[in-house]
């Protein structure tokens, strides 16, 4: 039942705000719609906790030979935690912004909640086809309707992209599906396929280009700088903090387990982008003069992280992408509102014209500092644990990799204290000489976040607790 | 007794806490008193350990599993022994004193920065804490970052400056090269042996192989460079002079920066196992110690000659780490600890009464007008100097010693930077207190003693360099090295030293004699006529660094900032980016072509209905024979 809740409640909202018409109705009814989604995952996790509720099945498209079958794994519930916890979040933050029609954008928004938590929890091939589109058309319609000066050719830049890839997933689907026996989508059929490795070496492809694009990583991320400049931030804020994890997500429940053989001979490849594209973003980053679009580049460096640890394929790395998908998808929400706050307060998001904001806001500046030092994976922030066993994962794989990966937490200390250092110190601009604290939603929601940061950071366990099953699985 | 240990980090803990939330309504007066008794309160529980210690011998106290995955596990457990326990006194001593000084010293800031400064500053002692408490490798990482971050946050203090924020990051980056040394040691720890625990990682180390026990010694020898300013990572260290200078003496002298020589200290098991390793640390500190101490002798900026001096001791602690004086090194970490914290608080007196001066050309003759610190001054560079009987003779000596038995050259070069280091130091003496006053009129009209609060501190401190040297007292002068015994249950002990008695007194009579030379000759050189002249020629080189940060710029910085440009714009975007944009436009342009098919006649729309379904039955027969084409490519 839960699984079902957790779909359903965002989806029945979003339908619902379309039809809201007071200004402020659509966002009451998201607020209130997606803390009553995080309720019902936390009794998921902590009152339902038996198997039995996190199940459920019933029959759909069966002339397709698909059945709506959902399910909560280990991965899952961390994946819908992140997702439960960060809709409140995104939207108390985001709260004082204004939206022309927005009862519509919060309608969109919520179809995407329930799109991502589908993602999540499907087990069956096409339902997560279904929902994975039904994750990603709103976010085209949000960024193209209420995104900044260059959105119409930022979302056909971000559509070409992922819509490549969502066809060529499809065609990948269509494959496996023919080629079960009994023409299923079912993830038990569909992992139990014994692929000749000639099968699986291109249709590994078919789905690996389209998770890397959502990922993304290097070099199919260009469309990601744009969209996460352009994008309204509360949008911005669902792509980076959970949208990307759908990418790891599928690699880690559709890509490795169908193609096992494909993803050990692919593997190092992979790998070798991945560390690339770390220190590729990462130089990147260094020279940007855009808080968004720094993000935007160390968010890639990241996940590259990430994508390489995922193909170490040992016990280690993988628990580290597990716990590093939660650690990221908050922080780095956390470093958008910092980013949103700013630019709503001062209308400018550039370094050159920032600067002496700790003098005039040292709540925010306290806020920003721990989380850029959580974006570094300083210990005893949540990151490090992630980071420290990826890095453990890859170190174990290849040596020289890690050394080389490693010099990516040199750079990410380079870039992320230039931000600092750019907008918090120094004195202020003619821009930041009138600037005010922050206060009441964007506070507190900063507070919790940082209050996340630091409890994980020193108490990982249940985190780690969490996923077992799903590595175990995995390493199998 | 042992189970008070979560005491000694809790209670800078809780100052932090208190001071850093309550910054905005606290008074001064108990910033400064809560941020000080919570250091005194781990010092009283520090000095209780340490009696435990000599009473019971070592333990572990557990307090949590950190992390747990069933490869491996981390606990979040403390190392209660000989080693921990005399850098928990030297820590949270020195420490104490420096946060009473701290409360005059920062006076003049408002009570909101007041807060933060004492937060930030028990953060560091809680962080420091950890680093030494923890009873493995995860545990001292948690610790040595955490005072890397504290580092960064006092160097920038005065945050407005925007060159001190860069010197800030500037320390930062630098230590993070060295920390990914020290993180891929811990990986290949863990890789080989499954553990970091102290115990285990040692009980196990003889089934390291040759090869990885000189890689991870290496790699930890590379943290150790960036916490400890060693070359080539030691040039952010004088940079930091750029924090308040209590911070300085506290963090740039008296303890995170002998870190470094904790950690090799701490796995002198692992270090003794290579030899390689050990050479190398001989060379990289004496190398150090040297560069650094012909840099000291031409700095004109009161607290840039004690930083190279800093550094130039770091560099003596670790040729005696690498000649196997692991204990020679830890006592000189002590010694150091004293006097460089008396120096630098004794520097902070003197820019505090000349109003925030610290060029020393613009001072001298403050003798009279700042006896205490002049006095306590004065002893402070007489125990660098190594002059007997004070503190810094007795550390030295036993490191010049160990050299001597491990090579005479070594032996040799150790003295020369000897002689410089009692040179630049009365050098710097002189021209500060001796002579004429050289400011301005109004300077010298507000020249005046410290308060209590920082004399004191000094007169503690100038004690310790005075008699810190008596527990270390060779048996060749009647002692019984007190300190030698106390830890030799963590050190491997050096190897037997295969000097004659004869020999050693020679060597001692010399080194002292060369250094008593230097400072008679700096003395009679700098307190009449002060150097203030411009330097020229190798001089300048000095003056000016040697231009290693020039050279690093110049190597390092700006080609990398180059590739970062020619990524950025190059690759990114008329790559990559024009790639798909023309992917993008040929879409645009073929939809528009596209768009005349639809021409409305029924009939063009059959065709092409009964077109695609031909190629789709074809295809349908023949998939095999696609796949197989497929194959080909892939």
């Amino acid at each position: 039942m839960i699984p079902l809740l957790l779909i359903l409640l965002p989806f029945v909202a979003g339908i619902l705000s379309f039809f809201v018409k007071s200004d402020n109705g659509g966002k009451q009814l998201a607020l209130f719609f997606s803390i009553a989604t995080l309720a019902v995952m936390l009794l998921g996790l902590c009152v339902f906790n038996q198997s039995a509720y996190h199940h459920f099945d019933v029959s759909w498209l069966v002339s397709l030979g698909s059945r709506f079958t959902i399910g909560l794994d280990g991965m899952g519930k961390m994946l819908c935690l992140l997702t439960a916890i960060s809709f409140p979040i995104i939207i108390a933050a985001t709260y004082n912004n204004k939206y022309k029609s927005s009862n519509n954008f919060y309608a969109l928004l919520l179809l995407t909640q329930a799109g991502l938590m589908g993602v999540f929890v499907a087990m069956d091939g096409l339902l997560f086809y279904f929902f994975w589109e039904l994750a990603l058309i709103p976010v085209y319609f949000l960024c193209s309707q209420w995104g900044g000066e260059k959105r119409i050719a930022v979302t056909f830049k971000f559509f070409i992209y992922t819509f490549i890839g969502s066809l060529l997933m499809l065609v990948g689907l269509l494959f496996l599906y023919y080629k079960t026996p009994q023409h299923s989508f079912a993830i038990k059929d569909l992992y139990n396929l014994h692929l000749a490795a000639s099968e699986q070496n291109f249709a590994f492809w078919l789905f690996f280009i389209a998770f890397a694009i959502k990922m993304p990583i290097f070099p199919f991320h260009t469309w990601q700088p744009d969209a996460y400049e352009q994008s309204p931030t509360a949008v911005t804020m669902v792509l980076s903090g959970i949208m990307v994890k759908m990418g790891i997500f599928a690699v880690l429940r559709w890509l490795i387990p169908i193609f096992p053989d494909a993803a050990a001979k692919y593997g190092q490849l992979i790998i070798i982008l991945s560390i690339i594209g770390i220190i590729y973003a990462s130089l990147i980053a260094i020279k940007q003069d855009d808080v968004k679009r720094l993000i935007a580049y160390s968010s890639i460096a990241h996940i590259g992280l990430m994508c390489a640890a995922i193909f170490t394929m040992n016990s280690i790395g993988l628990k580290g992408v597990m716990l590093q998908m939660f650690s990221h998808g908050i922080n780095v929400i956390g470093l958008w509102i910092i980013a949103d706050a700013i630019e709503q307060q001062l209308g400018t998001r550039k370094f050159s014209e920032l600067g002496g904001l700790a003098q005039k806001a040292p709540t925010l500046a306290i806020l920003l500092v721990v989380l850029a030092f959580a974006n570094i994976a300083l210990p005893l922030t949540n990151a490090f644990i992630g980071e420290f066993l990826m890095f453990n994962g890859l170190f174990q794989y290849n040596v020289y990799f890690a050394a080389i990966a490693g010099v990516g937490i040199i750079l990410a200390a380079v870039y992320t204290l230039n931000m600092v250092q750019k907008v918090l110190y120094g004195n202020t601009t003619t821009i930041t000489e009138n600037a005010v604290e922050i206060s009441g939603n964007i506070k507190w929601m900063l507070a919790f976040v940082t209050i996340m940061i630091l409890v994980f950071g020193v108490y990982p366990q249940p985190m780690i607790d969490l996923t077992k099953d799903t590595v175990q699985a995995l390493i199998k | 007794m042992n189970k008070l240990v979560y005491l000694v980090p809790l209670f800078p803990l809780i100052g932090f806490l208190i001071n850093g939330l309550g910054r905005k309504s606290l008074s001064k007066s108990l910033i400064g008193i809560i941020g000080s008794t919570t250091i005194l309160a781990s010092f009283v529980v520090s000095v209780f350990l340490f009696m435990d210690v000599k009473a019971h011998g070592a333990s572990v106290v557990t307090a949590f599993n950190f992390i747990n995955i069933d490869t491996f596990k981390v606990a979040f457990a403390f190392q209660v022994d000989q080693l921990s326990s005399l850098f928990l006194l030297i820590i949270t001593g020195i420490g104490f004193l420096i946060h009473v000084y701290s409360t005059a010293y920062m006076h003049e800031e408002k009570a909101e920065h007041f807060g933060r400064y004492f937060a930030y500053l028990n953060l560091f002692v809680f962080s420091m804490l950890l680093l030494v408490l923890g009873a493995n490798y995860v545990i001292m990482f948690i610790g040595w970052e955490g005072v890397g971050l504290c580092s960064y946050l006092l160097i920038g203090f005065w945050f407005k400056n925007n060159n001190y924020n860069y010197a800030a990051k500037k320390a930062f980056v630098m230590n993070r090269i060295g920390d990914l040394g020290f993180l891929l040691a811990v990986f290949w720890l863990i890789a080989k042996l499954g553990t970091v625990n102290y115990a285990d990682v040692f009980a196990a180390a003889n089934t390291l192989s040759k090869f990885d026990v000189t890689a991870i010694t290496l790699l930890l020898f590379v943290g150790a460079m960036g916490k400890s300013a060693q070359i080539p990572l030691y040039t952010w260290l004088p940079d930091a002079m750029a924090g308040p200078t209590p911070v300085s003496a506290l963090i740039h002298a008296a303890t995170m920066v002998t870190a470094g020589i904790y950690m090799i200290a701490r796995s002198n098991v692992l270090f003794s196992m290579s030899e390689v390793t050990m050479n190398l640390v001989a060379i990289i500190g004496l190398a150090t110690a040297l560069l650094s101490a012909t840099i000291a002798i031409k700095q004109n900026d009161i607290k840039k000659v004690l930083a190279y001096s800093t550094v130039s001791q770091l560099g003596y602690m670790f040729l005696g780490l690498g000649v196997g004086a692991y204990t020679g090194a830890v006592f000189h970490v002590m010694t150091h600890a004293f006097f460089k914290a008396l120096l630098f608080l004794g520097a902070g007196s003197v820019i505090h009464a000349m109003h925030h001066e610290q060029d020393i050309r613009n001072m001298g003759g403050l003798k009279k007008k700042l006896p205490i610190t002049h006095a306590t001054f004065l002893l402070a560079c007489i125990a660098i100097a190594g002059i007997p009987p004070f503190s810094g003779f007795f550390s030295k000596d036993e490191i010049l010693a160990a050299a001597y038995a491990h090579n005479p050259i070594y032996w040799g070069l150790g003295v020369a930077g000897a002689a410089m280091t009692a040179f630049y130091m009365f050098r710097l003496y002189a021209t500060t207190f001796l002579g004429n006053f050289r400011g301005t009129h109004d300077q010298e009209h507000h020249l005046h003693e410290s308060p209590k609060a920082m004399t004191i501190p000094l007169i503690i401190l100038s004690i310790l360099s005075v008699v810190g040297g008596l527990i270390g007292i060779p048996e060749i002068l009647g002692g019984h090295h007190e300190l030698h015994h106390y830890l030799s249950p963590i050190l491997i002990s050096e190897k037997a030293h295969h000097i004659e008695h004869s020999t050693e007194y020679m060597l001692m009579a010399i080194s002292v004699a060369i250094a008593a030379l230097a400072v008679i000759f700096a003395i009679v050189r700098f307190s009449k006529k002060p150097e203030l002249k411009d330097a020229t020629g190798i001089a300048k080189a000095m003056e000016n660094k040697w231009y290693v940060d020039e050279l690093y710029d110049a190597a390092i910085v700006r080609p990398l900032e180059a590739v970062a440009v020619f990524f950025k714009n190059i690759i990114e975007k008329s790559g990559i980016d024009a790639f798909v944009n023309g992917v993008g436009k040929f879409v645009n342009y073929s939809s528009r072509q596209l768009r005349l098919v639809q021409s409305g006649q029924v009939g063009n729309y059959i065709l092409i209905m009964v077109l695609s379904i031909v190629i789709f039955i074809l295809l349908w027969f023949y998939d095999a024979g696609i796949i197989r084409l497929v194959d080909k490519f892939f």
